[in-house]
């Protein structure tokens, strides 16, 4: 059995369980209630002391090359109600070629301001070291196009990236409504490598604002759906929209009872230089009191 | 054919630990120095957050206050949302205030509303202004229907 079958039965298999274990596990009450978005930020950090482990596949297509899948997990924590840190580890499978290990990310996430304003500025920083071989595309920035993950993965991972990347986090909730906006900048540490750009939209809105009185899995509220747009701007060289891609891909979320969110949103290329298809999905688990345990561990204060 | 070569080399992981490390344990110290020992002077600066609410939003009209099922439902989001902190019957914890108390039961649904709604983010409440704006309002319905805590001995 090759790599890249093995790859594709352990991701079956996975899903499976994760999906029964879904079902054994609605059995108590609502608790997160979390967007639907995989690539736009809304300014909601994780609650203090709350740890999140997700998990994320991104399946694309590639024209002229092998259709891949990507994948990588988060373990996102609630430093305080302003300060969320995360750290990423992010791998792939290339269909006919392999599974690699493509680097890891260390996020940092800065509420801005105290109380509730028109707009909702969180800072968003993140040192990146991947290779040439990472597929997750959780941002699309600068020139980044379809052609260019066409190196087999032996070839791309030779290609190290330092990235240090910045965002602000721009997003106002009213009516149900979320509308979310992240303008995107990021610096590859190489000296010789200019600033590039790109963004991040997105809107959505839970399928019903009352919550119903019942405990339930499949209470409407607990659905989020909406849309999210994202793309390249270019780079401080040659900024604009010649050969970028931007991607235009409805979300839904589904907020399960034991704090259990599973997202789905298939996207699809707006452009040539765009791969035609992703398909994302995502599982997360929402670990209460995290920090507390952990203080408590290495002898904190009860 | 191009031999793959191992990316997890030693240095990287190393740095990949230590910087995790790093990260975390500097946010555990973080979280637990922003989370200040329950003390009647603590409180007392938690409860003024209620005085801070304008006064616009003070006298705001709870839509829901007819709404039979909103205690309720406005239960089943605090047992979701707040409780891990404030504790399963609103009683209060070394973490979160009592919502039982005079200061919270005596104040105006819009204040509730508004705490709800902005949080006190330097003292450790989240916003919650993600969950939608009924949502809210159920749980104030939920927050004003539990009454002082020595009713519940009577």
């Amino acid at each position: 059995m090759n790599l890249t079958s093995l790859s594709a039965k352990l991701s079956a298999r996975f899903a499976i369980n994760a999906l029964l274990l879904l079902v054994v596990l609605s059995a108590r009450f609502l608790r997160a209630q979390e967007s639907p978005y995989i690539v736009t930020y809304d300014h909601y950090l994780e609650e203090p002391g709350n740890l999140e482990v997700e998990y994320f596949s991104n399946f694309g297509t590639q024209r002229s090359g092998n259709d891949f899948h990507a994948f990588w997990v988060e373990f996102e924590y609630g430093a305080t109600a302003w300060w969320t840190t995360e750290l990423y580890l992010d791998g792939q499978t290339t269909f006919g070629d392999s599974t690699i290990f493509t680097g890891f990310r260390l996020e940092n996430r800065f509420r801005l301001l105290q109380h509730e304003h028109f707009i909702n500025p969180v800072l968003y920083v993140e040192y990146e070291q991947i290779n040439g071989a990472d597929k997750i595309m959780k941002e699309v920035e600068g020139h980044d196009i379809e052609s260019e993950k066409l190196d087999p993965n032996g070839v791309a991972r030779q290609e190290h990236k330092h990235e240090l990347e910045f965002k602000l986090l721009l997003s106002k909730s009213f009516n149900g409504w979320n509308i979310a906006m992240n303008p995107i900048f990021t610096k590859n540490l190489s000296p010789s490598e200019p600033w590039e750009f790109g963004y991040a939209i997105g809107a959505s809105r839970p399928l019903a604002l009352k919550a119903s009185s019942k405990r339930c899995s499949f209470c409407v509220e607990n659905f989020v759906a909406g849309v999210e747009m994202y793309g390249g701007l270019g780079d401080a060289e040659s900024p604009g929209l010649h050969e970028t891609s931007h991607y235009l891909a409805p979300v839904l979320a589904w907020n399960l009872p034991s704090d259990w969110t599973l997202r789905f949103s298939p996207g699809f290329g707006l452009n040539d230089n765009s791969h035609r298809f992703l398909l994302r999905w995502g599982l997360a688990h929402e670990f209460s009191g995290f920090g507390e345990m952990i203080s408590h561990l290495f002898g904190g204060r009860r | 054919m191009t031999k793959p070569r191992s990316f997890f080399r030693s240095r990287r992981l190393t740095a990949l630990g230590l910087g995790g490390l790093l990260v975390m344990g500097v946010a555990l110290s973080v979280a637990q120095s922003g989370q200040p020992v329950a003390t009647n002077k603590d409180r007392t600066h938690d409860y003024a957050e209620l005085g801070k609410a304008p006064e616009k939003a003070r006298h705001r009209q709870n839509p829901l206050e007819a709404d039979p099922d909103a205690v309720a439902a406005g239960r089943k989001l605090f047992e979701g949302h707040c409780a891990e902190c404030h504790g399963d019957a609103a009683e209060g914890s070394k973490k979160a205030p009592s919502l039982r108390a005079d200061q919270v039961q005596q104040a105006t649904p819009g204040a509730l509303f508004w705490i709800l709604t902005n949080g006190v983010v330097r003292r450790g409440m989240p916003v919650w202004s993600k969950l939608p704006e009924p949502q809210r309002w159920q749980i104030v319905s939920y927050l004003k229907s539990l009454g002082p805590a020595e009713k519940r001995h009577e």
